[in-house]
């Protein structure tokens, strides 16, 4: 049962994301999944790339971690498994299995993690055609359950704090490297040599 | 190598840096032979830009040669460029738009952040600049990374000095792109706030696309007289009422276009200014915009507004009823240099375009903290500040 404001939240033409009150968007995301609690990502760009090659390069899930800041390394498995290592604070790293459950070529993706997840997380990720002939519109949607107990607290700190800063930061580092092969840095000292107490080379 | 760096309000520092380096396939490293200090550069020094670094290295009008390219580059070693100061990838929607100063990539991803939560996008990268404009390390040093390097430089032909193409880099197009906006028609009359380097250039640009009058408003008597000398009409305004004189002179009708070549740090003495003053001062906000309004009372009814001075935060008391009544087009924005360099590079190649004038100062790179504070304190005879990082070597 939907409450209220997400009904009414669904009666704009806008993507639950957006709505007013997350809380409820996420209690209802992490009942349908039968998990303790949820949160919501989701963030729509414009790449001025075509949809298929777009489709291709995330299709190939090795590509991922060149480009998402926390994720040490995405080894495929089987044609739709994969088995995600991320960097975790204090050193530490988070892993998990994920199986593709939807792959519609050129415009949709969808994954779910699998039982044992260090962080259980279920996301989609949806290529359109920018109607105005942009190039491609972008819609990635991650849902996690945060864990519990000490390594919980520890991945909160990675994802809770700010997960909707962390996916857009993806999504530009992912348009930057798709638009003009690059992504942009500023980085001391090899990009940008600093004074003072970062004199040091 | 030797580079400016700031560590505060009015404390900057010439400290030895690492040289920078290749990062991406489309940087270049250019070995710098002429940096200039520019207007914007005194917002950093007076300590108005928020999201500063200690050790940032500042300047973003700057040139020189081309001694390492990446890959991607399609520059060669030696060849002489000016660089924009808006960092643009030449790839996005924006940079296809040309529409430079939105690029969409230039930002790193985490700098970013700061212009979207502050203006609801992210902005694109700048040089020497803070960090809420990339963080990119500037041109007031011996030598600077430039990405994107196939899409912002312009090379420049042998026989032009330095000093003749230098102002490419930002004040020049600023000036130009000023004028633009105000989308001049014959026998118009456009009114420009500032006689620093943005708003002579936009004078000297005005009468080139056309505008039969041009009335500057300042309060140093040589910076006026500068205004003089292009064919513009004065008004200095510790003497003159500013509204009231536009009216006058323009037989009650008002000036058709007006020019903000002030921005956030406007002087004067009336109240508005006062209190946006002591606000800045006590951190409770708002941009000193003293300029903007009065700009937006003088403008005639169905006029045009220009903003290149520079803002950053909040605005207060704004007489958005004059601007909605009286029916007036705004157009702002940091400038998108890319757009301009060709025919502007054309234009002083012709002789038809002379910015050696606005030149009053050449020093050694090592001197830059005695021109930030010859710029900020004799803002009289200081127009522009030129530093030469080879100052040796061309004395030799």
């Amino acid at each position: 049962m939907s409450s209220e404001p997400v009904e009414r939240a669904l009666e704009s033409d806008a993507p639950l994301t957006a709505a007013v009150h997350q809380h409820d968007v996420a209690h209802e995301a992490a009942e349908d999944r039968g998990w303790h609690e949820a949160a919501l990502v989701g963030r729509t760009i414009t790449v001025n790339r075509p949809r298929e090659e777009l489709y291709a390069f995330w299709r190939d899930f090795r590509n991922l971690a060149t480009f998402m800041e926390n994720v040490e390394s995405v080894t495929p498995g089987d044609d739709r498994t994969s088995h995600w290592v991320v960097k975790a604070p204090a050193g530490r790293t988070v892993e998990w299995d994920s199986v593709l459950t939807e792959d519609v070529p050129g415009r949709l993706l969808a994954w779910e993690s699998v039982e044992g997840a260090d962080i259980k997380n279920t996301g989609r990720i949806e290529f359109r055609d920018s109607p105005a002939g942009r190039g491609t519109e972008i819609t990635a949607t991650i849902i996690y359950d945060p864990p519990g107990g000490d390594l919980g607290r520890l991945i909160a700190k990675l994802f809770q704090k700010e997960p909707k800063i962390q996916a857009r930061r993806e999504l530009r580092r992912f348009k930057q490297l798709m638009e003009t092969g690059e992504i942009s840095t500023a980085e001391a000292p090899d990009a940008a040599p600093r004074g003072g107490s970062q004199a040091k080379g | 190598m030797r580079a400016l760096t700031w560590h505060g309000k009015h404390d900057v520092r010439m400290e030895t840096v690492p040289d920078p380096r290749i990062v991406n396939p489309r940087d270049a490293i250019i070995r710098i032979t002429s940096t200039a200090i520019c207007g914007s550069d005194l917002h950093l020094y007076d300590s108005y830009i928020p999201s500063m670094h200690r050790g940032d290295i500042l300047g973003h009008e700057f040139m020189g040669e081309v001694v390492e390219t990446g890959p991607g580059s399609n520059l060669t070693k030696g060849q002489r460029v000016v660089i924009p100061f808006v960092i643009a990838c030449g790839k996005c929607f924006f940079c296809e738009k040309q529409q430079f100063s939105a690029c969409d990539n230039s930002n790193p991803a985490e700098k970013a952040d700061l212009s979207e939560i502050a203006y609801g996008y992210a902005m694109s990268g700048l040089f020497g600049y803070s960090h809420m404009t990339g963080g990119y390390a500037g041109g007031q040093a011996e030598y600077v990374r430039v990405p994107y390097s196939d899409v912002g430089p312009i090379v420049i032909p042998d026989g032009l000095e330095d000093d003749k193409v230098l102002f490419l880099s930002d004040i020049l197009p600023t000036g130009w792109m000023a004028a633009e906006n105000c989308q001049i028609e014959p026998g118009d009359t456009v009114a420009v706030w500032g006689c620093g380097p943005v708003g002579l250039f936009s004078t000297q640009s005005a009468f080139l696309m056309g505008a039969q009058r041009v009335i500057a408003i300042d309060h140093y008597p040589h910076r006026l007289d500068l205004a003089k000398s292009m064919g513009a009409e004065v008004i200095n305004y510790h003497d003159v009422k500013v509204r009231e004189a536009l009216m006058e002179m323009t037989g009650g009708i008002g000036p058709d276009a007006c020019i903000d070549a002030v921005g956030m740090e406007s002087h004067g003495f009336t109240i508005d200014n006062v209190v946006d003053a002591v606000k800045t001062t006590t951190k409770l906000g708002t941009d000193r915009t003293h300029v903007l309004r009065e700009v937006l009372l003088a403008c005639r009814k169905g006029g045009r507004v220009s903003v290149p001075g520079v803002y950053g935060g909040m605005g207060d008391k704004i007489p958005i009823g004059a601007l909605m009544q009286k029916g007036l087009q705004v157009k702002t924005g940091q400038t998108h240099v890319q757009k301009y360099l060709r025919e502007l590079l054309e234009l002083i190649g012709d002789g038809k375009i002379d910015t050696t004038f606005l030149i009053s100062h050449r020093l050694p790179l090592e001197d830059a903290p005695k021109g930030y504070k010859m710029f900020k304190e004799q803002q009289d005879e200081v127009t522009k500040v030129v530093l030469k990082p080879d100052w040796q070597k061309e004395a030799a």
